[in-house]
């Protein structure tokens, strides 16, 4: 009877689902990602710092780094440093909670379109690759020049709507894999309503590659809030975001080059530890790929 | 005699698909009898797992069973209930054993709650009184240290401890009729003996009716007690086991008994039945085994054969019934014929 107790299986199964990691590489990305998080929302509170105190308009202009001012200061008399941990709390909390939103957007937009039969299923899949075909920095643009009043609320809202549609094509196409697996027909086969299949059989087997998707798309934020501060349609100055410190540094990099080259390596930083987070999450949450891989 | 439990008549399902009509399963009609252990045999794509999927009315577009058909269980007809009675019926009543225990089972949800997740569907007790009646299956059906394994999930266990858990989820509303489709093709042979000693076991303490669904005539001989043969969507042959394996009639079900290995005798190849199930959107007219068959002859082909009855409880849908002298001349079916002038 006991015959066919597994001797192996356990421990590798559990090896292969768990979450956490010990490969170097992803463990001092998340302790990057940690430090800099800490020095963006910590820092600020122990060490008295003021991102838009302008000391000497004259005498302490564009001064390059030094002990007093690790990174300079700008064309405004500003420490770079205190605006670089200020803007790293806008530019972050932005990227979170706009992926978020679409995160959540897309996995119920998604879902529904692969979960419904028939018309419905045709005209939500129609609707997604239409919205899929927009480039999404044109629309941007777009609101931003006819939405001109900018605050941090809506630039999350904003960015959160307009980046759902990866997601949803993400979770559909899942979700269509999914509803032809046998444990989903066993569930069928046992009596099962529809939602109840739909919530417990379909949608936790699918969030996956959401997760994944999700820290991904936070580095992609960081770089698009960049992009778009760069261009001048971000947050109004003086608050400081990482795309427009590089922007006000623009001009003058030639001579002033620390302007440009802290909040740029800061973004540099920050979206790489993001990607190499989420590579190492599709890993250890996708034991298949990673055999793939190894 | 008492009512049977199933009784199903002239089912057909079939799939209207692009290239055609695929006539999957073609004017079935059996019964299940309560208590007993029914097998359905037959190779890939002769309808078996229709017929049973069809039973649960778990057909998926575009397949569709036909007006006419019949399933009548515990007095209702099945083809005919509302969603919300099929779904009071599956499960509960009837419950279903399916092939790959690998993957009939949730990843992301211990075994234990899965198999109570059955009980709180049907039943209205508390989630505690669940988990102890899915605690109570699991050492039912010989998993041991059953708590322990309840907490654990799909991929910690072996494969037949996975269809022991799928035994579990089916035994654990206590229905009247269990549908097994091939519970042991993906088991390895040891395994498959101890999950078919402990389906046997259980049907007899439970009382419960089993329609078993193999391809392997060895599931049969060793589990039930009466047999149908499928071929083509229909059903070719039925006869209690002992007689099939005494007398089959059929000759395609005599082609299953030579293609079964004996450890008796030493042989370089096994034997084969000629060909493949013809696809179900162009049966052939007539007979639908008759290019396969040694024996055919122009009957078959012009004249679709009934089911003539060679004994009592004994039928066969083969012309040779009446006229038995033929069987003394074999030749090489057809396929054969056509495969060596190519």
């Amino acid at each position: 009877m006991n015959s066919d107790t597994p001797l192996i299986v356990s421990t590798a199964g559990r090896a292969g689902r768990r979450w956490w990691t010990t490969d170097p590489a992803s463990l001092s990305a998340a302790a990057l990602l940690v430090t800099i998080a800490a020095g963006c929302f910590i820092v600020p509170l122990m060490i008295p710092m003021d991102p838009l105190a302008m000391p000497e308009i004259v005498k302490l202009i564009n001064l390059p780094p030094s002990i007093d001012h690790f990174m300079g200061t700008d064309q405004s008399s500003r420490d770079v440093l205190s605006r670089l941990l200020y803007g790293g709390r806008i530019s972050l909390s932005i990227a979170v909670f706009a992926t978020l939103v679409s995160v959540t957007l897309g996995t119920a937009y998604g879902a529904a379109a692969g979960y419904s039969t028939g018309i419905l299923r045709s005209l939500l899949d129609r609707v997604l690759d239409a919205l899929l075909s927009i480039p999404r920095l044109l629309i941007l643009i777009a609101i931003f020049a006819a939405w001109p009043d900018a605050s941090v609320k809506r630039f999350v809202l904003i960015l959160g709507v307009t980046g759902w549609y990866g997601v949803a094509r993400l979770v559909r196409g899942q979700v269509l894999a999914l509803k032809t697996r046998d444990f989903v027909m066993s569930a069928r086969a046992m009596g099962a309503t529809p939602s109840r299949i739909f919530f417990r059989h379909i949608l936790p087997n699918s969030l996956t590659p959401v997760v994944v998707a999700a820290t991904l798309g936070i580095g992609h934020v960081i770089v698009l809030e960049a992009g778009l501060s760069y261009l001048g349609v971000g947050l109004d100055p003086p608050a400081p975001t990482w795309g427009g410190m590089i922007q006000d540094g623009a001009a003058s990099i030639r001579n002033v080059w620390w302007l440009s080259l802290f909040p740029g390596l800061a973004i540099v930083l920050t979206v790489m530890a993001f990607t190499i987070l989420g590579d190492a999450l599709l890993r250890a949450l996708e034991p298949r790929q990673k055999q793939r891989d190894d | 005699m008492t009512e049977p439990l199933l009784s199903i008549e002239n089912l057909r399902t079939w799939f209207h698909t692009e290239s055609g009509i695929a006539r999957s399963v073609d004017g079935v009609s059996f019964v299940v009898n309560a208590g007993e252990m029914l097998g359905i045999v037959g190779e890939s794509g002769c309808g078996k797992s229709v017929t049973a999927l069809s039973i649960l009315r778990l057909i998926q577009q575009p397949g569709r069973i036909e007006e006419g058909s019949h399933i009548m269980f515990e007095g209702k007809d099945l083809v005919t209930l509302d969603d919300g009675g099929m779904r009071e019926i599956r499960g509960n009543r009837i419950a279903m054993i399916f092939q790959e225990p690998m993957s009939a089972l949730n990843p992301v949800f211990t075994v234990g709650d899965q198999v109570a997740e059955v009980a709180r569907v049907h039943g209205s007790g508390s989630r505690r009184d669940a988990w102890k009646r899915a605690v109570e299956m699991l050492s039912l059906t010989g998993i041991p240290s059953p708590e322990e394994r309840a907490n654990q999930y799909p991929h910690q266990l072996s494969g037949g401890m996975r269809q022991r858990v799928l035994i579990a989820m089916a035994l654990i509303m206590n229905p009247a009729l269990i549908i097994a489709d091939e519970p042991t093709t993906a088991l390895d042979v040891t395994i498959q003996a101890q999950i078919l000693e402990l389906l046997t076991g259980l049907q007899e303490r439970f009382g419960t009716s089993i329609l078993m669904i193999t391809h392997d005539l060895g599931v049969i001989a060793e589990t039930a007690t009466r047999v149908l043969v499928m071929y083509g969507g229909e059903i070719v042959e039925e006869a209690s086991v002992d007689t099939l394996f005494s007398a089959a009639h059929h000759p395609y079900t005599e082609g299953l008994m030579h293609a079964m290995p004996q450890m008796s005798e030493e042989r370089e190849r096994l034997n084969v039945i000629p060909g493949t199930v013809p696809p179900p959107t162009a049966w052939p007219s007539g007979c639908r085994f008759r290019d396969r068959c040694s024996y055919s002859w122009e009957r078959c082909e012009s004249e679709h054969p009934p089911l003539y009855e060679i004994s009592a409880g004994h039928t066969s849908r083969c012309h040779l019934a009446v006229e038995p002298e033929r069987r003394a001349q074999p030749h090489l079916p057809l396929v054969e014929k056509v495969g060596a002038a190519l």
